[in-house]
């Protein structure tokens, strides 16, 4: 085999969308082939840690890291991917902000796994939970330990470019490929580190179709509850859409579609919290101006939280609520 | 709670109504709680939420919000967005654990430093009731603004 770049992608906390989204690329997946040796990618093809560790540190040239940190062995991974690989990229919301399995963040990590292992839809008459460690003839065995708080990515290990999405948009990633190709063909160079690629710098607002007027909003409704005018601005019409903070890239199909933005690509650019973001955009089109008033709207916002921090919760600046911050000191009084 | 707790606030004030309050009340010589760091702004309305949450994370146990009273705002009816800001922002701490009483809007006029004064005090005992935040391990995580910011002078 001729020294073709070595090429990795791993999986984290995630659901495997991301690596869909990869092969979703159709016959561009073959570029990645002709260009690259795969030397790791646990859904795609067998290898083993030890491989990994085996290799040269910096040997690998391009690593694309999606999900969270949500445990030990996720930490471990990443810390050796990193040393591993000359360009780390965050790829996919997990990776970039935590995304949905970060909004385990709200609750403390052991009634996480209380929940999994005894709620009324587990049978688990015994009280079965899982252990990490484990004695067995041939040994001690172990599965790894669950972190309090999800970590994104780049909160655990140094990150050169980050690249957002639920996953990212198949037609970012191909760009994406074509790009590091043409990198390695001396065609083109490589952005500055830590530059967002495979996305826009605009929000979805700026990409979206719809025909935006002078907000006012005087209630907040749901999408099932209405009937959506297929013309306008959602937010105009009450349906509470993430695209004002929401970076662009995804050529708004959420809302060209008639259903509301979720958030899916993260913050836009210059946006230090999301959240943040939203209330203030929110708020600020409220046709109220008496508590009251402004109240009785609000009350039409069902979980505000969530719809603010569906994506960006260990992300954003406070990156876990109370419970899992409690959890994390008493974790660290028990280690002690 | 934690015993001689001394909690640590941050208080926006905007510049026409609510800074004049605190100024009233230093030149007056009121006596009040000297637990919070005053933060001017143009206006209540410039107030991005993200400076509470940025407060909160790195370190403050309470953000004091201030402002002209409704109908009085300098420009108009920001004031208002303010509110609308608060009230949205309180249900959004709620749903993270925080206690929404940690953050609290004060209206004050330019005269009503006596107000000023008073209102503090008891907000930083509300605060030391709730006890410290603490915002876990985020404080050290925390990417840390160093540098100080340049400021400069403007002739008023």
């Amino acid at each position: 085999m001729t020294a073709k770049p070595k090429f990795a992608m791993y999986w984290a906390a995630s659901c495997g969308g991301c690596e869909i989204a990869v092969l979703n690329i159709h016959e561009k997946i073959l570029d990645v082939d002709a260009n690259f040796d795969v030397v790791f990618w646990p859904v795609a093809m067998d290898a083993k840690y030890k491989d990994v560790e085996a290799m040269e540190d910096g040997s690998i040239l391009l690593t694309l890291f999606n999900g969270g940190i949500r445990n030990d062995e996720n930490e471990h991974i990443a810390k050796l991917l990193r040393k591993k690989s000359k360009i780390l990229v965050a790829f996919g919301s997990c990776a970039n902000e935590g995304c949905i399995p970060g909004l385990a963040n709200l609750s403390d990590s052991r009634e996480i796994v209380h929940t999994a292992f005894n709620t009324i839809s587990t049978d688990n008459p015994n009280q079965i939970y899982p252990r990490t460690a484990f004695d067995v003839p041939e040994g001690e065995i172990h599965i790894p330990n669950i972190l309090p708080v999800l970590k994104t990515l780049d909160q655990v290990v140094d990150v050169d470019y980050y690249m957002p999405g639920c996953p990212p948009e198949s037609h970012q990633i191909a760009a994406v490929i074509d790009l590091v190709v043409q990198v390695l063909q001396g065609k083109a160079e490589l952005p500055p580190k830590g530059t967002v690629i495979g996305a826009g710098n605009s929000t979805v607002c700026d990409e979206c179709k719809r025909t935006r007027n002078v907000k006012v909003i005087k209630s907040f409704e749901r999408i099932y509850n209405m009937q959506i005018d297929p013309a306008l601005c959602l937010l105009e019409q009450g349906i509470p859409c993430n695209g004002p903070a929401t970076r662009s890239g995804c050529n708004a199909r959420c809302p060209a579609a008639g259903a509301q933005c979720i958030g899916c690509y993260g913050p836009a650019e210059g946006v230090l919290d999301y959240g943040a973001r939203l209330i203030s955009a929110f708020a600020s089109v409220l046709d109220a101006k008496e508590p009251e008033e402004i109240d009785h709207i609000l009350d039409g916002l069902v979980d505000p939280t969530g719809q603010f921090y569906r994506f960006n919760l260990a992300g954003s600046l406070l990156k876990a609520g109370v419970p899992a911050w409690k959890a994390e000191s008493t974790h660290e009084k028990e280690k002690v | 709670m934690t015993e001689n707790f001394e909690p640590t606030i941050i208080g926006f004030t905007c510049n026409w109504c609510s800074y004049r309050a605190a100024d009233l009340a230093g030149t007056a010589r009121m006596k009040y709680a000297p637990n919070v760091r005053l933060i001017r702004l143009m206006c209540s309305g410039r107030l991005d939420p993200t400076f509470v949450l940025r407060a909160l994370s790195s370190g403050a146990d309470g953000v004091m919000i201030t402002g002209c009273h409704p109908g009085e705002c300098h420009y108009i009816e920001q004031n208002y967005k303010a509110l609308r800001r608060y009230l949205l922002l309180k249900r959004v701490l709620k749903g993270l654990g925080i206690e929404p009483e940690r953050v609290k809007l004060i209206w004050a006029s330019a005269a009503e430093g006596a107000k000023f004064a008073s209102e503090t005090t008891a907000f930083v005992e509300e605060i030391r009731k709730l006890g410290p935040l603490n915002w876990g391990k985020a404080r050290d995580q925390l990417p840390v603004i160093s540098e100080p910011i340049q400021r400069e002078e403007v002739a008023a």
